[in-house]
């Protein structure tokens, strides 16, 4: 091999070596996040051949079959229909409605909660402050298992059984089995009244925008608040009784051993949605506090020399700069509501995990199918949850100019 | 999170992280040094603690009893507590070599969830437990009660096919332990308990006021309860089959706990003989010595002794044999030959 070399050209810049790519700084970092990604893959494959392999070893073949199979087994809960009959996936669905229900209506006691302990918080009263002070203390050092299972203990322990309910206007009843109230029973009439609804949600809306439009245009101000009000709730009720009220009241009635008929709040139900919403209650309510908190005095100040009056202060200054604060960590106080209520185990309340992640997991003896399933809802439930926790965080945040 | 999940993680986990390749479970075992043996979360008398923190019972002691075979030790168990619906996992996951813990063996568990039962050491059947103040006579009455019912049991299948059958209704209340069913049956969460009869008449014995609770005459399914190990390692099952039918067999030729060591020296009985190990080797057919049906017998008794020590007539839980008694004494209990 013969070659001749040019001495007269200028060396080669940046010769390649190996030697380089480590003491160069920007490539040592590709170079160490590539190692860590491979490192990284290498054991995610390696527990995933080691899963597949030792199912295969156990025979066992994967697959979501036997969600079309008869569930066999009974749920006390179920927002849809539902019996033995049915399939695992329909199991499935009830105890997603359960888990949505219980996390749903743990979220909005939650935060109504949340908001009055945060402004007691700050009020000037003494005891009324320190009043919330001490229930936040108390229950935010208190494990939420413990809070569910003291509050299951008490109403299963200490409320009669359901011969000796306690009877409130003969309509309402109160036993360890649940909490028995009334069911409405709609008439043909009612679609009016829903009508009625639908017509004065839109219209409230409609008038909102355009009383908006007419102040942003001549500074005059609408009575926005009682006009969305009459509309989004007068006229139905209007309507309602110009109907001739078409609904009726079914009464709980005590046969044989229980209650039937009526609406029934189950006990494992009120234990887990109370405890969720006081435990997280308390979390929200220092949110609320700190938010308020970190609007600066000088604006209600600046506001309030302007002219504006303390009302419209609080509305249109403090409180869109508070929920700024307030906004992100409720989102997660809002995932916590919805992991934790997979606690309802601990009482048998049927939700996703005991349904497919539980009953159905054991009875098909499908593990890995059944819990991918569970991982897989839950993860949805939160990233739902973010999503849009995010986009109201976007509409509200400061829009800078 | 809670405990079941972290149970099914843990066991998925392990499912993952453990090597396939293994040598066979009993290679393991003794490889190990113990025997890990899953139970139940504690039923009176099928699986209890006694005053030392020691796991007793009717179903610890076929755990006891497969120790004795291979280790010649009874205390050469570890202990798995598992509830009805944790245990399949934790067996199929490897973290228990058996499960003795008031099983039913049933179609689908033998052959889709790829576990192999062993044998039969309690025929029961399912049973309901009422107050008596409730002055109810049988279970066709029930139209509409609460009822309490462990999870992933076949209990929970068998009462929702009854009350289907039969056109009533009732009001599932689902717990996870036999000590959680209690605690909602005494506080009236529900008017009924069900589960296996025998488990039921556990309970029972533990209440202060025994009386004041009935079962009711219907037995709606049959239970046969048995020991069980993982689909896939005959040799293991062989083991735990033949130790638990060498207890029987002991029971049949009358060997007990107290004359097996004089019996071990030879009888006019062959087949005691074989048992025993004074004649031929069955040990080294299922990878032990001839004496490994001798030590469980002698550690733990025969299967009449374990019946009567744990749950007989004259303990407080007080079953009878029943159908549990030998074949040759009106009962079903029937074990191959030793030959
Ligand atoms: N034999 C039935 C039911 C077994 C069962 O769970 N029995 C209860 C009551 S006897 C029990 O063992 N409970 C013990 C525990 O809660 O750990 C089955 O195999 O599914």
């Amino acid at each position: 091999m013969s070659q001749s070399i040019d001495y007269s050209s200028p060396p080669p810049q940046s010769s390649f070596s190996i030697g380089k790519l480590w003491t160069d700084k920007k490539s040592r970092g590709v170079l160490i996040q590539l190692l860590a990604m491979i490192a990284f893959c290498s054991v995610v494959l390696y527990l995933a051949g080691n899963v597949v392999e030792n199912f295969e070893k156990l025979g066992k073949p994967f697959g979501f079959e036997f969600l079309q199979q008869e569930s066999n087994y009974d749920i006390n809960q179920h927002l849809i229909e539902y019996n033995s009959q049915s399939s695992h996936a329909r199991a499935a669905v009830v105890g997603i409605l359960n888990t949505l229900l219980v996390a749903v209506c743990g979220i909005i006691l939650a935060t109504i909660l949340g908001f009055i302990l945060g402004v007691l918080r700050l009020s000037p009263n003494w005891l009324v402050n320190r009043l919330a002070y001490c229930y936040i203390e108390f229950v935010r050092n208190v494990p939420v298992l413990v809070h569910i299972l003291l509050i299951h203990g008490i109403l299963v322990h200490s409320l009669p059984k359901p011969k000796q309910a306690i009877n409130v206007a003969d309509s309402f009843f109160l036993t360890n089995r649940g909490f028995y109230m009334p069911q409405p029973v709609t008439e043909p009439l009612f679609w009016a009244v829903i009508a009625a609804f639908a017509i004065g949600v839109v219209y409230a809306f409609w008038y909102r925008r355009t009383a908006k439009t007419k102040q942003a245009l001549t500074g005059e101000q609408s009575p926005i608040f009682w006009v969305m009000l009459g509309s989004i709730i007068g006229l139905p009720i209007l309507v309602f009784f110009l109907s001739g009220m078409p609904l009726s009241w079914e009464q709980p009635e005590l046969k044989g051993f229980n209650f039937k008929g009526g609406m029934a709040l189950k006990p494992e139900f009120l234990s887990l949605w109370l405890a969720l919403s006081l435990y997280t209650a308390a979390f929200i309510a220092e949110n609320v506090r700190s938010g308020i908190e970190a609007v600066s005095h000088g604006q209600t100040e600046a506001a309030l020399a302007l002219g504006l009056p303390r009302k419209r202060t609080m509305n249109l200054v403090v409180i869109p700069q508070a929920l700024r604060v307030i906004i992100p960590p409720l989102t997660s106080q809002y995932l916590n509501i919805t992991k934790n209520s997979s606690l309802a185990i601990a009482i048998g309340y049927m939700d996703i995990v005991a349904t497919i992640g539980g009953i159905t997991l054991n009875q098909s003896g499908r593990e890995m199918e059944c819990m991918i399933i569970v991982l897989g809802l839950y993860l949805s439930f939160s990233l739902t949850i973010s999503f849009f926790m995010n986009w109201y965080n976007r509409r509200i945040s400061l829009v800078e100019r | 999170m809670n405990k079941f999940t972290t149970i099914a993680t843990a066991a998925l986990a392990s499912m993952a992280l453990s090597n396939g390749a293994s040598a066979g479970t009993l290679a393991d075992v003794q490889a190990k040094g113990f025997l890990q043996c899953g139970i139940s979360t504690g039923v009176a008398g099928f699986a209890f603690t006694d005053d030392a923190g020691d796991w007793q019972g009717f179903d610890p002691d076929v755990c006891k009893a497969v120790a004795a075979a291979i280790f010649g030790d009874t205390s050469k168990v570890k202990y798995t507590t598992t509830t009805g619906k944790t245990r399949f996992t934790t067996l199929a996951s490897g973290e228990v070599d058996m499960l003795a813990r008031n099983t039913t063996w049933t179609f689908s568990r033998d052959t889709d969830l790829k576990l192999d039962f062993v044998g039969v050491n309690y025929y029961d059947g399912q049973g309901f437990m009422v107050p008596t103040a409730l002055g109810v006579t049988s279970a066709k009455e029930l139209d509409g009660a609460s009822v309490c019912i462990q999870t992933g049991t076949t209990t929970e299948l068998n009462l929702a096919d009854f009350f289907r059958i039969n056109g009533i209704e009732y009001e599932a209340v689902p717990i996870e332990t036999n000590d959680e069913a209690q605690t909602n049956y005494k506080a009236g969460r529900c008017d009924v308990y069900t589960t296996d009869a025998s488990g039921l008449a556990a309970t029972r014995s533990t209440f202060e006021n025994p009386a004041e609770h009935a079962l009711l005459p219907e037995i709606i399914s049959k239970e046969p309860l048995g020991p069980l190990v993982r689909h896939g390692d005959s040799e293991w099952a062989d083991l735990v089959r033949w130790t638990l039918n060498a207890m029987i067999t002991a029971e049949e030729f009358g060997v007990t706990s107290e004359n097996v060591d004089q019996m071990a020296t030879g009888t006019d009985n062959p087949e005691i003989n074989r048992l025993l190990g004074s004649e031929g080797d069955l040990g080294a057919m299922i990878g032990l010595d001839k004496a490994w049906a001798w030590r469980a017998i002698k550690m733990v008794g025969n299967y009449g002794e374990v019946f009567d020590r744990n749950i007989g007539a004259s303990t407080p839980i007080g079953l009878e044999r029943g159908v549990n008694n030998l074949w040759t004494k009106g009962g079903i209990l029937y074990s191959p030959p030793f030959r």
